[in-house]
């Protein structure tokens, strides 16, 4: 029986600690920025929930790639759980993205951004994750179809982000991120420790879900030796192997 | 590759016997350029709006047309025949996105004139060789992906559905280089010639993709 | 990123509710998350708590019955 709750008491330590740190450096330490003012802490907020997302997502895709060659369906239950928590931090990313561009700009909503287009563009692909387990019913094919949806949506990522880049070369280049490389020093060491603290909290929150999800198959199968196969409901939605 | 044939031309014979697909794809297309006619309320359109129309019209033509590829096989056995034929499985996606792309064809050259008739300003004939390359590059996109997507599609209980909601953003990128690609060719003063850097970025994603699909095809089609 | 102090987009005061309201939403979704969490916990709580229940009463039938078993 694997057990998934190990070592999640000092991830969650780590996390918490990282995140109040973080949050005394936006809101203490890092600079006002000269253009954008207050409105700029918004950055250390957004930007790694989008960077935690896609990467979350092509962990997902790796973890897939696992599950499709060894067979092991605990793979898959580690792919759609990383999927699903990408999916929610990609939410996040947008909803403060869209916050930030109405604060600086006036609109909820800006084309001219390509990164935000291609985090949206994203985003509606993995929206389309859920629906289309649930709609597979035998659970081998389930599992073997979501993770060749996850491999194929996971190298979309790139190849997306390059294409929406190229097409949206305006005359007004309003980027949200704040050109790359030219943070100053106290802004980059800012933007790090954020950045770590929401990796930290995406593996937590992660190895959380895992570990009450196991608990859950392992009660069920309980259920099931113990008082037979009619006393465990069926999982209407299964995604998880059971 | 004789397998490839083989069900090609089981696939288009099918095609030609029947008429399920084409014909209804044709009339889709057609209405379609009837309804942004009275939508946009122009005499004519051109330049990147034409080049919009013309590429959101095959587009959704192409998901309709994709979501009757595997019918057949998933409605009488095909699927376990070819499984117990001792032959390369991929045969099977790359017969079937050869047949889509022969359908998008035909299609084209139907649903093109018809364009350039009802809809287009500037006069279609110089632009031709131009757009046909781009076209052909979109419908070799169009005709992967929308292989890929009816395979995983056909399994679900929601098949209609869940086809066009996974094809769609997968199919953006592809989208974005045609219609760019298009946009100066049929522009009101166009030079005639596609600007390169798109149909580079169409060829690429084409081959990035139809890559893609073929590693992963093997897994949708085990029992 | 050069210092052109043209004039800021927003000063803070007018700038806090949207800095608010962004770290708002983040708290929210983890917080959201962490409720849906503990609904989850408490259903698979009383789940073992009902298998421990149906196991204490086989053990007590099966001494139920050993005490019964005629001594020939």
């Amino acid at each position: 029986m694997t057990t998934f709750g190990r070592g999640l008491r000092t991830l969650v330590l780590a996390t918490v600690l990282t995140i109040i740190v973080a949050l005394a450096l936006v809101f203490f330490y890092a600079p006002l920025d000269a253009d954008q003012g207050f409105i700029q802490k918004i950055f250390y907020l957004h930007v790694p929930l989008a960077i935690v997302s896609l990467c979350g997502f092509v962990f997902g895709g790796l973890l897939a790639i696992g599950h499709l060659r060894t067979r092991n369906r605990a793979w898959d239950m580690r792919s759609y759980v990383a999927i699903h928590m990408a999916l929610i931090f990609g939410v996040g990313g947008l909803i403060t993205g869209s916050i930030w561009a109405k604060a600086s700009w006036g609109h909820w909503w800006d084309w001219s951004d390509p990164t935000l287009t291609s985090f949206l563009i994203v985003l509606l692909l993995f929206a389309t994750y859920q629906p289309l387990r649930f709609s597979i019913e035998d659970p081998e094919r389930q599992a073997r179809y979501a993770s060749v949806f996850a491999v194929v949506a996971a190298a979309f990522v790139p190849l997306n982000f390059i294409a929406v880049r190229l097409a949206q070369q305006f005359v007004h280049p309003r980027i949200l991120t704040l050109g790359g490389g030219n943070l100053p020093g106290s802004m980059r060491l800012t933007f790090l420790v954020s950045l770590l603290g929401m990796a930290l909290l995406y593996a937590t929150l992660w190895k959380y879900e895992m570990t009450a999800k196991n608990a859950r198959i392992q009660v069920r199968r309980l259920r099931r030796s113990l008082l037979g196969d009619d006393s465990v409901r069926p999982l209407g939605r299964s995604a998880a192997p059971s | 590759m004789s397998t490839v044939l083989a069900v090609l031309r089981k696939d288009l014979r099918l095609e030609l016997r029947t008429f399920e697909t084409l014909p209804a794809m044709a009339l889709f297309s057609l209405s379609t350029f009837v309804i942004f006619h009275f939508g946009f309320n122009q005499a004519a359109i051109a330049g990147q709006l034409a080049a919009g129309v013309l590429t959101v019209t095959l587009l959704f033509a192409a998901l309709l047309g994709a979501g009757r590829l595997f019918v057949a096989e998933r409605e009488q056995g095909g699927f376990d025949a070819f499984l117990l034929a001792p032959v390369d499985r991929n045969a099977l996606l790359v017969a079937k996105a050869v047949a889509m792309f022969i359908f998008l064809a035909v299609l084209e050259v139907i649903a093109v004139p018809a364009f350039g008739l009802l809809l287009l300003g500037p006069p279609l004939g110089p632009r031709l060789p131009g757009l046909i390359a781009v076209l052909a590059l979109a419908d070799l996109g169009l005709a992967v992906i929308g292989t890929f997507v009816s395979a995983i599609a056909i399994q679900t209980r929601a098949r209609d559905l869940i086809a066009p909601i996974i094809g769609l953003p997968l199919l953006i990128p592809a989208l974005i280089g045609t219609a760019r690609a298009a946009g100066p060719l049929l522009a009101a003063h166009g030079s005639g010639s596609p600007p390169t850097k798109w149909i580079a970025i169409l060829a690429l994603y084409d081959v990035v993709f139809a890559l893609i699909a073929y590693a992963v095809f093997d897994y949708l089609l085990e029992d | 990123m050069s210092a052109l102090a043209v004039s800021p987009a927003l000063a803070p005061g007018k700038a806090a509710p949207y800095v608010i309201a962004a770290y708002a939403v983040f708290l929210a979704i983890v917080l959201i998350y962490v409720a849906i969490m503990a609904r989850r916990l408490a259903r698979t709580e009383k789940d073992v708590q009902q298998l421990k229940r149906e196991l204490d009463q086989r053990a007590a039938a099966a001494e139920h019955k050993d005490e019964r078993e005629p001594v020939l």
